[in-house]
């Protein structure tokens, strides 16, 4: 898989390579800036970009602009942000114009190489992984939305399938069976009024609600 | 500032016959000290630059005689403003004298202020000139308070000019007659005793009264020629709140200096090292013996959880997210990772100074790590919102109630956070809950 990295840090860009390149991913570019990051995509048009958030000249959020620049210019590549942090309202804005081939994780998950591994190919494959850390901060925003409605276990489900996990992922997670999640995600699709006339979609639907409020398009 | 002559240290005095002794001492040499012949030569010198604005005022009297009432009004008009307009050199020379002499330094006043209204000219000038109080405190100094203080210290020296001329004359006479025998109709060998008593006194008495015009005159000049005492709070305000901004400030700056040097250097390498622990964790498991899987295993684990930990130290020494995107991104952060379910309402139109956002920040964030500690609360409200100039903030959790500022440092620390950009702080918590706090920050529009 074609593949740009896009970090600041000598050190972790030559270990993200080596990790990616040992693990079949084809690296083309490995840059420091974003930039140099636009100028790689616009190059070599890869699949997957994987960019920090801090990047120079200011060290604030250059990567999150530089994402959301190229999810507008294009829309095929997929993108993973790593970030020191993680913040809702950088989830948000990367979020807001469609949630697919998007990931955004703290720096750290790439420790667990295999999870790590896993997220990205997701990513690279079209579905989204965001961080837990994300998630929890998405779930805390108030007052009367239609997830309020939602059980706790629901609520854990919606966060599982807004870090973008299959049903069986979700099950091997909760340590539940998978119907006993398909009973759950109905559920969901119930409260949030999802009719099944929206097919597969409802997934991404119920995470967009999900996600609502949360962004710059609802301050309340 | 001059200090007191021993007039009043010989009563307090009185139970220690040695300090008795010594103040008696310090009485009797008074007259012949070199404090008095300062004072004395102070008074003269006062005296002269008293004169100054006097001959200015008499002046066009002596020219010009006026007849009619108008002129009478005319010339007394131009001879004060004469004088009036010679104060603000004569509080130059009056300062030098006060601190080449005396040792007394009085303060420069401000600078007259210009009126908003003013063209620049000379006559604008003039009315701000007019308007100012500094003139009128200067002219009152040097043409009447002055002037008067230093006639008191004039009649002082006086005295003791006369006491000493008297005695010194008739001890001459006496050696004249008894001594010498020079003819007997010389009156001043008869010198009266009450008289010569009298003069003792006053000799004595006379570098005290010196002593005391000299004393009230720098007193009185400190007053009205330095900086009135409104101006000078007013200028001590000022100063401590730049001050105190600066360290705030610098403070701040210092936080996102070492958050910064974390971040490129410590937690890139850490983030490298698990990486690298994981790559070998994943990829070596099958050819290693347990042993040495187990201790790859537990080294993984052991970066990660310092990853972990170090991400939690940085991250409260300064959230970029709040540089970014301001306090309400900042703060669903936060209200995040509360172990306690934070419900948390922004409502901020407009970013405010860096300084009240990160104070705002730093409140919540601690006031939710008060109640994650101390409160037992199941649920907390985090309101922050923009009111006008005032961006108010109000925590409320449905603990045990029983918070008090006095016994607990968390409180304390939020009470100073509040302050140090001029904050209010508030906190209503009765035993069984629920406990508020209110703070209330400026900022400026």
């Amino acid at each position: 898989m074609r593949t740009v990295i896009a970090e600041d840090s000598v050190l972790l860009r030559a270990g993200l390579t080596k990790l990616l390149e040992a693990t079949g991913f084809e690296v083309v570019a490995a840059v420091h800036d974003a930039d140099a990051l636009l100028a790689a995509v616009e190059q070599h048009r890869p699949e997957l970009v994987i960019a920090d958030v801090r990047m120079p000249p200011s060290f604030t959020d250059e990567g999150i602009r530089a994402a959301l620049v190229i999810r507008r210019q294009w829309t095929d590549v997929a993108i993973m942000v790593l970030s020191q942090y993680v913040e809702e309202r950088y989830a948000a804005e990367l979020l807001a114009t469609r949630t697919t081939g998007i990931g955004y994780l703290l720096k750290d998950r790439v420790a667990d190489v295999e999870v790590f591994l896993e997220a990205l190919r997701r990513v690279a494959a079209g579905g989204t992984a965001l961080d837990p850390e994300v998630v929890a901060q998405l779930l805390l925003r108030r007052r009367d939305r239609p997830t309020d409605r939602l059980t706790a276990r629901e609520r854990e489900v919606l966060s599982l399938m807004a870090e973008g996990r299959s049903n069986a992922g979700i099950a091997e997670c909760l340590v539940v069976s998978e119907s006993a999640v398909a009973k759950h995600i109905n559920s969901i699709f119930t409260k949030l009024n999802l009719s099944a006339a929206e097919g597969d979609h409802r997934r991404v639907l119920a995470v967009l609600r999900f996600l609502e409020g949360t962004g710059a398009a609802d301050r309340s | 500032m001059i200090r007191p002559y021993t007039v009043g240290s010989m009563s307090s005095g009185t139970t220690d016959t040695e300090t008795g002794a010594r103040a008696l001492r310090r009485v009797l040499a008074a007259p012949w000290a070199r404090r008095a012949w300062r004072d004395l030569g102070f008074t003269g010198l006062s005296a002269g630059l008293n004169l100054l604005p006097l001959l200015v005022m008499v002046l066009p009297w002596t020219f010009y005689t006026p007849i009619s009432l108008l002129a009478v009004l005319t010339c007394t008009f131009v001879s004060v403003g004469a004088a009036v307009a010679l104060c603000p050199w004569l509080t130059v020379l009056r300062r030098g004298c006060f601190y080449e002499l005396l040792g007394v330094r009085i303060p420069k006043p401000p600078t007259i202020e210009r009126s908003p209204d003013s063209s620049g000219g000379v006559w604008s000038a003039l009315r701000d000139r007019l308007r100012s109080p500094r003139t009128w405190r200067q002219a009152c100094y040097h043409l009447i308070v002055g002037p008067a203080v230093n006639v008191l210290g004039l009649l002082g020296a006086l005295f003791w000019g006369a006491a000493l001329t008297y005695l010194a004359t008739s001890a001459v006479f006496w050696v004249l007659v008894h001594l010498v025998g020079s003819p007997e109709h010389l009156i001043w060998a008869d010198a009266e005793p009450w008289i010569a008593l009298l003069c003792a006194i006053l000799l004595y008495l006379g570098p005290w009264i010196v002593s005391a015009a000299v004393r009230t005159d720098a007193r009185v000049a400190s007053e009205l020629l330095g900086p009135s005492r409104a101006q000078e709070l007013a200028r001590r305000v000022a100063k401590l709140t730049e001050s105190r901004a600066g360290a705030v400030d610098a403070a701040d700056v210092e936080r996102r200096r070492i958050e910064r040097d974390l971040h490129d250097g410590a937690q890139q390498r850490l983030v490298s090292l698990a990486m690298n622990l994981g790559l070998a964790r994943a990829t070596l498991a099958d050819e290693l013996s347990e042993p040495a899987r187990r201790a790859l295993q537990e080294a993984h684990e052991e970066a990660k959880e310092a990853l972990t930990e170090l991400r939690e130290l940085v991250r409260g020494l300064h959230p970029v997210v709040l540089e970014d995107r301001g306090l309400d991104a900042a703060l669903s952060g936060i209200a995040a990772r509360s172990p306690v379910p934070v419900r948390l309402t922004v409502d901020m139109p407009r970013r405010v100074s860096a300084t009240v956002e990160a104070v705002g920040y730093f409140i919540v964030s601690e006031a939710l790590a008060n109640v994650n500690r101390h409160a037992r609360a199941t649920a907390v409200q985090v309101d922050v919102r923009l009111d006008g100039p005032v961006l108010r903030i109000t925590v409320t959790d449905d603990g045990i109630g029983g918070a008090d500022a006095s016994r607990g440092t968390g409180l304390t620390g939020l009470a100073q956070r509040a302050a140090s950009v001029d904050g209010s702080f508030g906190i209503s918590s009765p035993l069984g809950g629920p406990t508020t706090i209110e703070v209330n920050l400026p900022c400026e529009p």
